[in-house]
This record gives C-alpha cells, structure tokens and sequence, in this order.
C-alpha cells in the first residue's frame, strides 16, 4: 500500500476565467475539501499560484487509491499528481532521495524512458536547474540499467521543485473527471425517475459546475416504497460527483388518475409530462433554480420524439437541459457504468411513467390537441397541483 | 395505525420466549458445543434438549444413544432441503439416477433438481390439478426401476395446497420400500400431521422462522436407514453430516418454537380453520374475486378443510398488477404478499398458478393472504373491510 501526504491538484478550464479565476479557484478548493470529508480523509487543501495542494494526514483507515477516488469525484480537477515531499537538503541527498523515489515507484529493473524537469525556486540553493536536470539524468541512467532518456516524449516525467522549505518530487498524473467545480455555474433541478438516462443526465450538468436539485413523481400505491428508494439511492450516487442533493418527492398519484379519467388514454403520458413539467418548474424557481434537467433522447421513446419534446417543451420557461439529446442508449449506459448508477437504474420496480401507459401512446402530437384536451382538467387540476408542490417531501441525498 | 400481520408464510413474529431464550443464549450459554470445558457442555446440552423438542413435535421420542442423527440443525429451510436431496442423490446413484418431484415445490427444490439434472439425473416433474394437489395415482405411474428419491412439499407455499403426504408415504412403503421421500414441510409443519415415523417420510424439511422461531435456523429429519452424504465439509459436526459449529441461540429458539405450537396444534388448526372460511366466504362476496385452490367434497361443497389452514391465495380480476393493491393495503397497516413472498421482487408469473391452470387475468393479479395463531377475526375483518373499499377503486385505474 502506497502512501503519499501531498497531493497536486491540477486544473485547466478555470486558469484561464479572467479575473473570475478566483471564484472558481475558491470553488474547487471547497468540492475537494467536501470530498476528501464524505471518504473520511482528513487534510489540508491550500490555494497557491497556479495549483492547488492537498496535504493529508496520515492515518490508518485510507491510502492512495481512497485519496484518488476523492478526487476523481471533483469536477474541475483534470489531473492529480501524488508527490513525495521531503525537507530541503544538499543535493548529495536529494540525489539519493530521488534514485529511490523512482525505484519504489517504478521498480529496480523498470524499463520506461525517462525525463527530469528541475526546477529552482528556492533562488539560494546551490545547484540550479540545468545542472540539476543533467546530474539526476545521469545518476538515474547509472542506477537503472533499463531506462533511457527520451526528451520528446518520456513515459516517466520526473519532476523535481526545490521549493523554499520543501522539496517535492513527482512523475506519475492520474487523470480527474475534467469540467467545472459544482457550485461554480448556478443551480437546476434534475427530473429523475429511477431510470437510466436520468442520473447521467444530472452528473453531466454538474459537470459543468451546476449544483444539482432534484424532483421524483411517487404514485403510491401503483409505486412502490422500494422505487423510491431506489431514486434516493440513485439521486445519493449522483450527489458523490454533484455534492448534496435535495430531492423533492411529489406525490403525483391524484393528478395521474385524473388525467387517466377525463383526458384520452393515448394522451396520458404527454399530458403527465406536461404537469411533471409544470410542477418541476414551479418547485425549481422556488428553490432558486434556474433550468431544469432532464434524460430526454431524441426518438427513445413515444415521449422523446421531437413533436413531443416540442409539445412538452411549451410549457415551460426555464431553459430545459437535455444534454442526452443525441446519444444512444448503449452511449448513455457506458456512463451510467462509469458513475456507478447502472445497477441501481435496472432493478425492476415500477415508476410512475410506466404503469399505466397506454399500447399505442401519441408520437406526433399536436400541440392544440393537446391544449383542449387539458381543458378537460380545469376544475381541479391546479389545486391538485397547488397541493402536489405544498406537500413535496424533502429528501436531502448524501 | 394497528398493524395487522397477514404474510406469516413468508416469516412470522417469533414468540416472546423464543426471544427470551435466544437473547439467554446469547448472554451467557454461549459456548461452543465442541469444547471440552463446562461452557461447551452446557451449550451441548441446550443443543440436545432443542433436538428433543423437535422430535417430540414429530411425534417421536429421541434414542439415549449420544450420536443420534436423525435431527440435524441447518442454517436455513434451503439448506435442509439441499441436504436431502443432494445428498441422497449423492449417495445413493450407484442405485439409480432418477428423482421425482412436482412442478408446485419451492425453488429450493425445484432448482436444487435442476443442478442434480446437470450432473446427469433425470428428473419427473409432476403436474397438480386445478387445486394444487398431486395425485397418488401420479407419483406411483412415475416411479421408474432406477427411482431414488421421491420429494414432495406438505403444503404449498402460494396456495395452501396439501399435499396427500401419508398416502404417498404409505403408498411408496408398500410398493417401493427402497425409494427415499423427502418432505418439504417448512410450510406445513404444525399445521397438519407430520408424523414422520407413521407416515413413511425419510427425510423433511422444517424452518424455524415459518413457526414462531428464530430466522437462520432449521431443521432436516432423517431416518436412521437414510444414508446421506454431506454436502458442507470441515469439523465434522453433528456426525460429519453438516459441519460448522452449531447456531445455539437458534437451536434452542427453534426448539422451543416447535414444543410451544406443537402443545396447541391440535386447536390451533382449528382456529385457523374457523379464521380461513371466515375470511374465504367474506372475500367470495365481493364480486371479481377469486379463491383459488380450494376443492369441492361430494356434495359440491366447498372443502376447505381439504387445504393447509393458514393460506389463501385470491385473484383480484381488471387489477394489472396485485402489488397496487398489496401497497394500498400497506398503507393501512394490513401486510400481505403477491404470490409467495420468494418470487414476488422478480415480475415473473408463478409457476405454481401456472401448473394450476388459474386464468390468466388473475396471474399477475393474485394475492396472498397467511395465517398464524397470532391472527385474530379481527384482523380479518379490517382486512376484508379494506379490501371492499380500495378494491373496486383501483381495479378502475387498471391498464386499459
């Protein structure tokens, strides 16, 4: 079991925001130290020119690979280097520091190509930087008779930075998940469901440094307590990469069987979409919210193709986000794998969307259609709504 | 909210004293049965009197002979089954190489057979009638030169079939006294005679959470002409036949369990009959509602008696799916289970329904209701009560 106490954090997208660089800095220092929290890590994250550290405690409980799942969590890392850190010392020493940092991490008779990258920061150490590159190169080509040098493109860069009171020294890059700190680009509200597009759909826009919100439509008794608690489980998988999420569970049942009555059954699922719609809008502009999510994919179901995007689509006001638009099932389930919701997303229990669809549901609706037959609600529907948002539960998901 | 308990095939609330003596075991018997010492023998002895206890309820008093095997312990109703089938299997295919069962047994049985029919047994699976039942008739036309092993269930777990388990017993003594018979009776011991001695039964199956007992613990009872090969290796405990140390705490629980119903079977059958046509006629009053599984005597009546008296498995037509109304039940604090409580987290239609030959509107419609001596009129009646005001509400919100 490895064991490093300094981790550097390296970042892209954010170094290059102007004068908001700080703000996503900021951002980023505050996912990682609520992500290295929610794996029980303990340590210390500072801000400093162009990078970020992480310097961990040492401890029992976790090693490295804990450390990196952390980081491979927080959007906005693209890279992570674990480095060894050991006191300024003569260059005699560090020389030897160095020959057995690349053996305990490469092994005796490793045989990679190589680069040295001194650099010299602290101004008063003896040795600067070339020569330094040239002694380490040699010293190392002398200890491991397997490696060689390739100036161009080595598979080891070794890096070594005589800072003012510590020497760190690094080669190996492990790579982050990319995109944007959460927190750093507002918040929207995810429709999630239980199935497998919408939990992806959610950890690509807190990719992009969204803060997540949450709706799921529960019908009780046609759903189950078992599929809710597999959307909390699944919105609790999202919230590892998006930080805690509420989630608003809407009792839909009523509404659901009033639109089963009064409305063409072939209608049912456009219309329910349309109120999901209406009911995730108003819950997300009370939150603070300022778009909505959803897994929608063009032409994946009757619901998904564009006449009914369209139709579903004018009721709302908010951007709706969708950026599951264009990609295919099997596209959208190597994600699912990757973020660890997959499993969660195929047990069988019923949703909502599901139970009482009809066998030839609408595929090209028309949006005036549609309008009349919802004029068939307008006794009771928008107290039924009205009651629908008032008695959401709140489901916080960590 | 009360709450009323109606799926005790599926698990039952065990009884304040099994609590008590588990929770003792726990605290202060808890030695090892294999060790040399006083806490080893103390825990041996709760070990031996647990094996009295269930012999008593199978109408049998244990030999003094200290190396008895004709109770063995087993870590669960799967388990004990998978004992006496594989194991017999295992010993006995010099002999032959084929077994009979029916297509209504538990997966325990049924999917033990089908990993036994990789190893090149062949096994007969016998059809049941429109109530459940196997016929005598069958198992005898079934029985082939190379026959081994006969295993059949007492009752069956989604309907309450019972299963003629003396007569086949009988039957297969006369005729084929060389043919092992196992019983499956985790669902139906203490709710009709078991007597494994008078019966001709070889091997059965009895579960100590089906009974008031603790969950983790069972029993296998086997007859001393049974030779049986293990089928868990190690220590060598309870005579080499199922090794790993005993779960005491469950022991004593299952012991006690099985003395405490076995003291009231005789009235408590009764009772539950009194409760099940109580509860069957109530349900026939409500139109769309199906009793499935019970027979009719000679003079067309129905005969419930003729049924286990814990379970009844009623169909609810224009309802797509029966876990709404399992839900909506739920949400009055009366628990019951769709189909049996093993197969009903996989939307697969039961094989048991299916072999019945129940329409096919009431497959994924059907309901289970079961019994225990800790169920009341009451209870039955709120039950019937819920169900005529949530039925016909929700039968109306059916896929169209």
């Amino acid at each position: 079991m490895s064991k490093h106490f300094m981790f550097l954090i390296k970042y892209a997208e954010i170094a290059i925001k102007g004068k908001n660089r700080h703000l996503f800095e900021d951002a980023l220092c505050k996912q990682i130290r609520h992500a290295i929290k929610n794996y029980g890590i303990t340590g210390n994250v500072s801000k400093q020119p162009g990078r970020i550290y992480l310097e961990t405690e040492d401890s029992e409980v976790y090693d490295d690979d804990r450390v990196c799942e952390a980081l491979q969590h927080v959007f906005g890392i693209t890279a992570f280097c674990p480095v060894k850190q050991i006191p300024v010392m003569e260059f005699d020493e560090l020389t030897g520091e160095v020959i057995r940092y690349m053996e305990e991490t490469y092994g005796k008779d490793c045989e990679l190509t190589f680069k040295v990258f001194a650099r010299r920061i602290k101004r008063t150490y003896p040795v600067d930087s070339q020569t330094m590159n040239a002694t380490l190169g040699e010293k190392i080509l002398d200890a491991f008779p397997g490696m060689s040098v390739d100036v161009k493109e080595p598979q080891i860069p070794l890096h070594v930075e005589v800072r003012e009171k510590v020497i760190n020294i690094y080669s190996l890059e492990i790579p982050g998940p990319g995109g944007m700190p959460v927190g750093s680009n507002g918040k929207s509200m995810l429709l999630l469901s239980g199935g497998i597009d919408s939990p992806v759909a959610g950890y690509m826009i807190a990719k992009r440094g969204v803060k997540i919100d949450a709706v799921y439509f529960h019908a009780p008794p046609y759903t189950s307590e078992r599929a809710k608690q597999k959307v909390v489980d699944l919105a609790c998988q999202v919230a590892k990469y998006a930080g805690p999420i509420p989630l608003y569970v809407v009792n839909f049942t009523d509404i659901q069987m009033y639109i089963y009555e009064q409305c063409p059954h072939e209608e049912l699922t456009i219309i329910m979409r349309r109120y999901m719609m209406r009911i995730a809008q108003q819950i997300a502009e009370n939150s603070g919210c300022l778009g909505l999510i959803t897994g929608e994919s063009i032409g994946q179901v009757a619901s998904q193709t564009i006449a009914s995007l369209s139709v579903t689509n004018e009721v709302c006001t908010m951007p709706v986000f969708r950026p599951l638009i264009g990609f295919d099932k099997q596209e959208i389930i190597e994600i699912a794998n990757k973020i660890g919701t997959f499993e969660t997303s195929i047990l069988p229990y019923e949703d909502c969307c599901t139970i009482f669809v009809a066998k030839h549901p609408v595929t090209k609706p028309s949006a005036k259609v549609i309008r009349a037959s919802e004029r068939h609600l307008e006794e009771k529907i928008e107290e039924m709504v009205k009651t629908a948002i008032e008695s959401a539960e709140m489901i916080w998901c960590k | 909210m009360r709450e009323i308990y109606l799926d005790n095939s599926a698990t039952t609330r065990p009884l304040d004293e099994v609590r008590a003596i588990v929770s003792r075991m726990m605290e202060s018997d808890y030695g090892n049965p294999s060790s040399m010492h006083q806490k080893g023998v103390d825990a041996e002895a709760a070990v031996r009197a647990a094996k009295e206890q269930v012999a008593r309820a199978l109408g049998f008093e244990l030999r003094m002979k200290p190396y008895d095997r004709e109770i063995l312990f087993t870590s669960c109703g799967t388990e004990a089954d998978n004992l006496a089938i594989i194991g017999t299997a295992m010993a006995y295919k010099r002999s032959g190489m084929h077994l009979i069962t029916t297509q209504v047994e538990h997966p325990a049985v049924l999917q033990t057979m089908e990993f036994l029919k990789e190893l090149g047994f062949r096994v007969t699976y016998l059809p049941v009638d429109a109530c459940g039942r196997v016929s005598v008739d069958d198992v005898r036309n079934a029985l082939c030169e190379d026959t081994i092993l006969v295993s059949i269930m007492a009752v069956n777990n989604e309907v309450g079939a019972k299963m003629p388990i003396a007569e086949i017993g009988a039957m297969l003594k006369k005729e084929r006294p060389d043919v092992i018979f196992h019983v499956d009776a985790v669902q139906g011991f203490t709710k009709m005679d078991l007597l494994p001695k008078k019966m001709g039964i070889d091997l059965m199956s009895i579960s100590g959470h089906k009974i008031h007992g603790p969950k983790g613990i069972a029993v296998l009872y086997v007859d001393d002409r049974v030779k049986l090969k293990p089928t868990l290796f190690g220590g060598g405990q309870q005579q080499g036949l199922r090794s790993g140390t005993e779960n005491v705490p469950g022991i004593a629980g299952i012991g006690l369990a099985a003395k405490k119903l076995s003291e009231t079977k005789r009235e408590d059958i009764e009772r539950l009959y009194e409760l099940k046509e109580f509860f069957v006629n109530g349900l026939r009053e409500i139109p769309g509602i199906r009793v499935h599984g019970i027979p009719t005597d000679n003079d067309n009546e129905p005969d419930i008696r003729a049924t286990a008296p814990h379970i009844v498995s009623a169909g609810f037509s224009g309802l797509s799916k029966a876990e709404v109304l399992l839900h909506a039940l739920e949400e009055r604090g009366i628990y019951v289970s769709s189909g049996s409580a093993c197969a009903s987290n996989k939307p697969s239609v039961s094989a048991t329904l299916k072999a019945m030959g129940i329409p096919k509107e009431y497959l994924e419609a059907t309901l289970r209701f079961s019994f225990s001596v800790q169920t009341t009129k009451e209870d039955l009646t709120e039950t019937l009560e819920a169900l005529r005001a949530l039925y016909p509400a929700l039968s109306r919100f059916s896929r169209r």
